[in-house]
């Protein structure tokens, strides 16, 4: 009787045991295959996967999509990369605005919306973060997965013991070989992250790529936030763009050299090893502080949080805050302005290699309308100008 | 040697995951039958590839 009853209760735990796993499992079975609609606008004119560059990522989860936006002159080559670390929004929206919206006259934008997708597919482990956010639109709601700041270890697992970085043999934390900005140029034997970064290294060498600008946001306790990380062969081009920002653009934005000792980022690898100059933007994103209260889509997009506030009257910060936060049309606007400056700059410097980009939204015009205002309803379009990130 | 590194640690979490299973049902208090089940659950997730 003693054994019968032991049985009974054994079974009970274990069915409540799969009956969790279940409950677990499906969601992150169900946030992992989100689908996101892209709705490509009338400046697209051409979609390639990534694995052109570099067949060995063919079929992968990295084998992402390839926007070109081309314009009728030829000019100079200017690609934006959104999703290196896909937990911060603002860069994959902005991205996905330029999708949208841009219509290119003279020369070409090259967007990748989700530069690690694997990334994308999930949340940081034991974090608790949301699986996904919404950002509300004129025509309903649009969904985006939330993602993390490194490869999802489905992917790529395990991690080693030290993370060596090539080609220069540096030292970083182990995790960051599952981070996109941790593993440039790249290495065509390496990890999928690592292959990722040689596949887009190929794609600005074969593109003749002239700026690439690679999308962030940081917490606000970071000191290198709001401002514009340059390559030595950017310098000029980010300084002055970030004066110009800050008389015209209604908001304030530095500029940072990018340090030669750290390595593996796109600012100083992309630099180094392909003709391009490469620029990163940062944006305000309390979601990320480690003294931030719940940690929930309302903070994500709204960056408001009592913690991180009363952290900045104690002087603890590196950027301001107050009960208004850093709400998501913000941070999608700075980038936006920021990267059309960066774009007047840049043709008024080297004409014969300008990229003049219309109809990207400016950071008042987010302020005013909202981001979702600037998004397609995927429902009205035509199949053939839908894509699924 | 990424791809068997890999399956090494699969087969790893396969076996912790059978350790558990058998820890249970040796088990003869309820507290650890419960907490070899909460200890299970992510290498279940893992071995099925949806965590």
């Amino acid at each position: 009787m003693k054994i019968k009853g032991s049985v009974v209760r054994k079974a009970s735990i274990l069915v409540l045991g799969l009956v969790l796993a279940f409950f677990a499992g499906t969601s992150f079975y169900q946030s992992r295959r989100l689908k996101e609609p892209v709705v490509m606008g009338p400046g697209v004119s051409r979609v390639l996967s990534l694995s052109r560059y570099f067949p060995k990522i063919k079929g992968s989860i990295n084998d992402v999509h390839v926007y070109f936006l081309e314009g009728k002159e030829p000019g100079g080559t200017v690609c934006v990369l959104g999703g290196t670390h896909p937990e911060e929004p603002s860069a994959r929206l902005a991205a996905w605005l330029l999708v949208e919206n841009a219509v290119v006259e003279k020369g070409r934008l090259i967007v990748i919306l989700s530069a690690n997708r694997s990334a994308t597919t999930v949340t940081r482990l034991g974090g608790a973060y949301p699986p996904d956010y919404t950002i509300e639109t004129p025509w309903g709601n649009q969904t985006f997965r939330m993602g993390d700041r490194w490869s999802n270890p489905l992917d790529q697992w395990p991690d080693p013991e030290v993370y060596m970085h090539y080609p220069t043999r540096q030292e970083l934390a182990y995790v960051d070989i599952r981070n996109l900005n941790r593993t440039w140029p790249g290495r065509p034997n390496g990890t999928l992250t690592e292959k990722t970064c040689y596949a887009m290294t190929r794609l600005f060498i074969q593109e003749k790529v002239d700026i690439v600008i690679d999308l962030h946001e940081a917490e606000l306790q970071y000191p290198v936030i709001s401002t514009i990380v340059a390559h030595p062969k950017g310098e000029e081009l980010a300084a002055m763009a970030a004066m110009v920002i800050s008389g015209t653009e209604g908001f304030n934005i530095g500029m940072e050299y990018s340090p030669e000792a750290l390595r593996g980022l796109s600012h100083r690898e992309i630099g180094d090893n392909t003709p391009a100059i490469s620029l990163l933007f940062e944006s305000p994103e309390p979601f990320l502080d480690a003294t931030r209260g719940r940690t929930d889509r309302a903070l994500l997009l709204e960056g408001k949080d009592d913690f991180i506030v009363k952290a900045g009257k104690h002087g603890l910060l590196f950027e301001k805050i107050d009960e208004t936060g850093w709400p998501i049309d913000k941070r999608v606007g700075r980038h936006c302005s920021t990267l059309a400056v960066v774009l007047e700059l840049w043709s008024e410097l080297y004409p014969e290699r300008a990229v003049i980009v219309e109809k990207i939204p400016r950071y008042a015009e987010l302020l005013e309308k909202g981001t979702g205002w600037f998004f397609t309803d995927p429902s009205h379009a035509s199949s053939d100008k839908i894509r699924y990130e | 040697m990424q791809l068997v590194v890999t399956i090494i640690y699969y087969l790893f979490t396969a076996y912790i995951a059978g350790l558990m299973i058998w820890n249970l049902l040796k088990s003869k208090k309820w507290q650890e039958e419960v907490l070899y089940i909460i200890v299970l659950i992510p290498f279940l997730l893992r071995l099925l590839r949806l965590k």
